[in-house]
C-alpha cells in the first residue's frame, strides 16, 4: 500500500507577511533531512504539505520518523494512495485503517476535493466510505459531534488520499528562521537540553565545547559528540569547535585566589564562546545554566559571567527545576549519555568554597592578574573542528 | 615510536606464535571437537595437547584442567560449584577483602542467599595475616577463597599454609585460589598446597582474551554453572574455545621454555623502583616483596586518571587503581588503609619481559615532567 506522510503546518501560520519565509525554509529542511533516507517529492499546496517517497523501498516509518523531530511541525498525518475509484475507496480505507480502528470506539468520516470532477460530491463520499466503514468495523459507531477519530478522504487530481491518526510533530518554528547562536556544550544533563530548546524556536546551532586534556578524557569529548549527534535529529546537522583550555585552567589555578577559580573560569567560557560565535555570524549564546543548581548559578555569580560578553546570552533552563530538565533530556534522548562519569572540565578545578556571592570588582581584580589574551590567542588557533551530522 | 605498555597486569599483547596458532585452528584445523569425523578428533587431539601443556605447567594432570572463557568464569564456576556441592555440610565461607570483583561479587550474592562470609582485612602491605585465616576457619566452612597475587599491589597471599589450618579445624571446605595474576609468574603447584580450585586466565600471559582454565583437583566435585551438552565432563558444557585454548596452550609452552624471564622481570623492577625513587613525591604502595611484575605507586596530589592520560599522550600505557574499574574507587587499596588522596593518586605499572631500561627511563622523565608542570588538586 502507497503511504505518503500529509504535514499541517503549525505556528508558522500566523505569522503573515514572513509566512512564505518561514514555508520555504520548512521545505528546505524536510528535503534537506529526508535526503539520506532516499528521494522524496515535498510539495506544499495550501499550506499543506505531503511527502511522497519516490521508490517503493524507501522505509515509510523511517520517513515518518525523521519527520517527527523537524521543528515547525504541529502535527502530521500518514496517508494512504488510492486510486479515484469510490470503491477502491471504500476497499482501500478499511484495510488501511483496521489497526486504527482497532483502538477506538468511534468515527466519523470528512471529505475533501479538489478535482470538482469526480462523480460524487464530498457529503456524498462521506456518506460512501463512512457506511462503509460502520459496516466493516461494527464496534465502532459513527458519532458526528466527538469521534474518537476523524477520518479524511481527499480527492486530488493525482489520487484519492486516506488518513486518520494524527500525531504530534515536533512543535517549534523551522530551524534558520530564527537566526544563529552558539551553544556552550558539557557533557552534562543541562545543555544539551539548553541547545534543543532553542533550535525549536528556529535557532541554527554552532556547539562550543572546552577541554582540558590530560585533565579531561577522550572519552568527555566522544560523550559531546554523542549528545550533539541526538540534538542534531532535531536542529539539523552542526560545527562543533572543542576549544584547548589546558593552559587557562592552570593559569587561573596559579594566579588566582581559590574561591574565583569557578567564576574566572566560566568568565573566559563566554569570552571565547563570544569570539567563536562571532567567527560563525551567530549573534548570541546559549548556555544550559538554571538558577540555584550549583553554587556558579547563582544570580551574583550568572551576573558575573554575563557581563563578560556583549551578545545577548540565552538561557533556556534558568527558570525550569531539575526534574522538568530531566523529562525534555529523557523525552530528546540525551539523559542515558549524559549520565556517563566521563570527567569535564567544569569539575577538575573545583574549589572547597566557591564564592556564592562574587563582588565584579573582586572578580576582575582577580581577573587582571592572568594576561590572558595571548592565551586565548593560542586557544582560538587551535580549535578542533568536528561536522555532526 | 613504538608504545610503552606497561598495563600487562591488565591484559597482554599476544605472542605472534600464539596468534598464529588460533589461525590455524580457525581456518585449518577447524573441526569441532565433538564430531565424530576425523576433522573433530584432530581438532580434539590439538586440544587435548594444549590442556597436556597447560596441566604440566602447574604439576597437574590433564584431567585436571578445564578450559573456561576466562578469569571472571573460572572463579565463578568454582566458588558457586563449591559452595552447592557443600550447601548441606556448613554455612561459612572465609574470603578476603581485596579479591577480584568476580570472586567479590559472588560472595556478596552468596551472603544475599543466606551465607555467613568472612571477609578477611589485609595487613598495610596487602597482605593476609595466616593467623586470621586460622581464627576464621571453623567445622562449619565449607569454602576457603584467596588470590594467590592481588592484582593491584601484586602483594603474595600465604597460601601454603591454608591446606593445614582446614585440616586442622576439621573443616570440609574446598580451598580455591585465584592464581590470574600468578600463574607462570611465580611457582605455583595446586598439589602441593592442597589447593582444590585454581583458576587462571589467558590474556594475562600473552594468549587471546576470552579463554582461560580452572584447575579441579582429582577427586574434588563441584557443581556446574550452565547446563549444556558433555563437553568438559558436564563441568563447563559448550564447544571448546578450541582456537584461543590451543593459543594459551602454545603461550604456557613458551613461557615455560622460557628461564630468563623472571631474572629480567627482576632487573627491570628493581631498576624502576631505584629511578622513582628519584621522584621525591612518589610513594610506593607495593611492598619490596611483592611480584616484581607489579609496582604499585601514589604521587599525592596528582589524580591517577590526569597522569594515565598524561602519561598516554607520550605513548605509555599504565593503569589507575584496577582496570576493571573506569572510574570507581579501588576497594583494595581502601582495604589496605590508604588514605584517600593516596588511592586516587594510585598508578600500576605491570612489566612483561620485553621492556627495556630505556622504556623505564623515559617514563621517569615523563613522571618527573608531568610533576613539575600539572597542576595539582588539593
Amino acid at each position: 500500500m502507497k503511504e505518503v506522510i500529509i504535514i499541517k503546518l503549525g505556528e508558522i501560520v500566523l505569522k503573515g507577511l514572513n509566512r512564505k519565509t518561514f514555508e520555504d525554509r520548512l521545505i528546505k529542511n524536510i528535503k534537506h533531512r529526508l535526503h539520506k533516507i532516499g528521494p522524496c517529492k515535498v510539495k506544499n499546496s495550501q499550506s499543506i504539505i505531503t511527502v511522497a517517497p519516490v521508490f517503493d523501498d524507501i522505509d515509510i516509518d523511517e520517513v515518518a520518523d525523521c519527520i517527527s523531530h523537524i521543528f515547525g511541525i504541529a502535527a502530521f498525518s500518514r496517508a494512504c494512495v488510492a486510486e479515484k475509484d469510490i470503491e477502491n475507496i471504500k476497499i482501500t480505507s478499511a484495510e488501511y485503517l483496521k489497526d486504527h480502528f482497532d483502538r477506538i470506539t468511534s468515527f466519523k468520516v470528512e471529505a475533501k476535493r479538489s478535482d470538482k470532477k469526480f462523480p460524487f460530491t464530498s457529503p456524498e463520499i462521506a456518506r460512501e466510505v463512512g457506511g462503509y466503514l460502520a459496516d466493516t468495523f461494527p464496534e465502532v459507531t459513527v458519532d458526528v459531534h466527538d469521534p474518537d477519530a476523524v477520518v479524511t478522504v481527499e480527492i486530488r487530481d493525482d489520487a484519492a488520499y486516506i488518513h486518520s491518526e494524527v500525531l504530534k510533530g515536533a512543535g517549534g518554528i523551522p530551524v534558520g528562521t530564527g537566526g544563529k547562536a552558539a551553544i556552550l556544550i558539557s557533557g552534562g544533563i543541562d545543555s544539551p537540553v539548553a541547545a534543543y530548546m532553542m533550535a525549536k524556536r528556529g535557532i541554527e546551532l554552532t556547539a562550543v565545547h572546552f577541554a582540558s586534556p590530560p585533565y579531561t578524557s577522550e572519552r568527555a569529548e566522544e560523550k559531546v559528540v554523542g549528545l550533539l549527534e541526538r540534538v542534531a535529529k532535531y536542529s539539523g546537522r552542526m560545527t562543533m569547535y572543542t576549544v584547548p583550555f589546558t593552559k587557562l585552567q592552570e593559569e587561573i589555578r596559579d594566579k588566582c585566589h581559590e574561591e574565583y577559580f569557578t567564576i574566572i573560569m566560566r568568565r573566559f567560557m563566554m569570552m571565547l564562546s563570544e569570539r567563536i560565535a562571532k567567527q560563525n555570524e551567530c549573534q548570541a549564546l546559549i548556555t544550559g545554566e538554571s538558577l540555584g543548581q550549583v553554587a556558579s548559578q547563582t544570580i551574583g555569580a550568572i551576573a558575573c559571567t554575563d557581563i563578560a560578553c556583549d551578545m545577548p546570552v540565552f538561557r533556556p533552563l534558568i527558570g525550569m527545576d531539575k526534574e522538568e530538565i530531566i523529562t525534555i533530556s529523557r523525552k530528546i534522548d540525551t539523559f542515558d549519555i549524559s549520565i556517563q562519569p566521563y570527567e569535564d572540565c567544569c569539575t577538575v578545578f573545583t574549589p572547597k568554597h566557591p564564592r556564592t556571592r562574587p563582588v565584579l570588582k573582586n572578580v576582575l581584580a582577580e581577573e587582571q592578574k592572568i594576561d590572558y589574551e595571548p592565551l586565548f590567542s593560542e586557544a582560538l588557533q587551535n580549535l578542533k573542528v568536528t561536522e555532526i551530522n | 615510536m613504538e608504545e610503552i605498555y606497561l598495563d600487562n597486569s591488565a591484559t597482554t599483547k599476544v605472542y605472534p606464535e600464539a596468534a598464529e596458532k588460533a589461525f590455524q585452528m580457525m581456518t585449518r584445523y577447524y573441526g569441532n571437537p565433538s564430531s565424530l569425523h576425523s576433522m573433530g578428533l584432530e581438532a580434539e587431539h590439538q586440544l587435548t595437547a594444549a590442556r597436556k601443556i597447560i596441566a604440566s605447567s602447574m604439576n597437574a594432570l590433564p584431567e585436571e584442567i578445564y578450559f573456561t572463557s576466562g578469569g571472571t568464569e573460572g572463579n565463578n564456576t568454582a566458588v558457586f560449584g563449591a559452595v552447592n556441592a557443600l550447601k548441606k555440610r556448613g554455612n561459612r565461607i572465609v574470603t578476603t577483602a581485596i579479591e577480584h570483583s568476580s570472586v567479590m561479587e559472588a560472595m556478596q550474592k552468596l551472603e544475599k542467599d543466606g551465607f555467613e562470609v568472612i571477609y578477611l582485612s589485609p595487613d598495610i602491605n596487602g597482605k593476609i595475616r595466616i593467623d586470621d585465616v586460622r581464627s576464621a576457619v571453623t567445622k562449619d566452612t565449607i569454602l576457603v577463597s584467596i588470590m594467590a597475587v592481588n592484582n593491584e599491589l601484586g602483594s603474595i597471599q600465604p597460601i601454603e599454609k591454608v591446606h593445614r589450618i582446614i585440616e586442622n579445624a576439621k573443616s570440609p571446605a574446598l580451598f580455591h585460589v585465584d592464581a590470574v595474576q600468578a600463574f607462570m609468574k611465580m611457582p605455583l603447584v595446586p598439589k602441593k598446597y592442597g589447593i582444590d580450585l585454581m583458576t587462571v586466565s589467558g590474556h594475562k600471559i600473552h594468549a587471546p582474551k576470552g579463554v582461560g582454565a580452572l584447575y579441579i583437583r582429582k577427586g574434588v566435585r563441584i557443581l556446574p554453572l550452565h547446563s549444556g551438552g558433555l563437553q568438559e565432563k558436564g563441568i563447563r558444557p559448550g564447544t571448546e574455545p578450541v582456537p584461543a585454548a590451543c593459543a594459551m596452550g602454545v603461550a604456557v609452552d613458551m613461557l615455560s621454555a622460557d628461564h630468563e624471564r623472571h631474572d629480567i622481570i627482576l632487573s627491570l623492577n628493581s631498576y624502576c623502583r631505584e629511578k622513582l625513587s628519584e621522584i621525591s613525591e612518589v610513594v610506593f604502595n607495593s611492598d619490596n616483596d611483592a611480584l616484581p611484575y607489579i609496582i604499585n605507586i601514589s604521587i599525592p596530589g596528582f589524580r591517577s586518571e590526569t597522569l594515565l592520560h598524561y602519561l598516554a599522550e607520550k605513548n605509555i600505557f599504565v593503569s589507575s587503581g584496577s582496570a576493571c574499574a573506569k572510574g570507581h574507587k579501588s576497594h583494595v587499596l581502601a582495604s589496605v588503609g590508604l588514605d584517600g588522596d593516596r588511592i586516587d593518586s594510585a598508578l600500576r605499572i605491570s612489566f612483561s619481559e620485553d621492556i627495556t631500561k630505556e622504556n623505564i627511563d623515559y617514563l621517569i622523565l615523563c613522571l618527573k615532567n608531568a610533576v613539575s608542570s600539572l597542576a595539582r588538586s588539593k
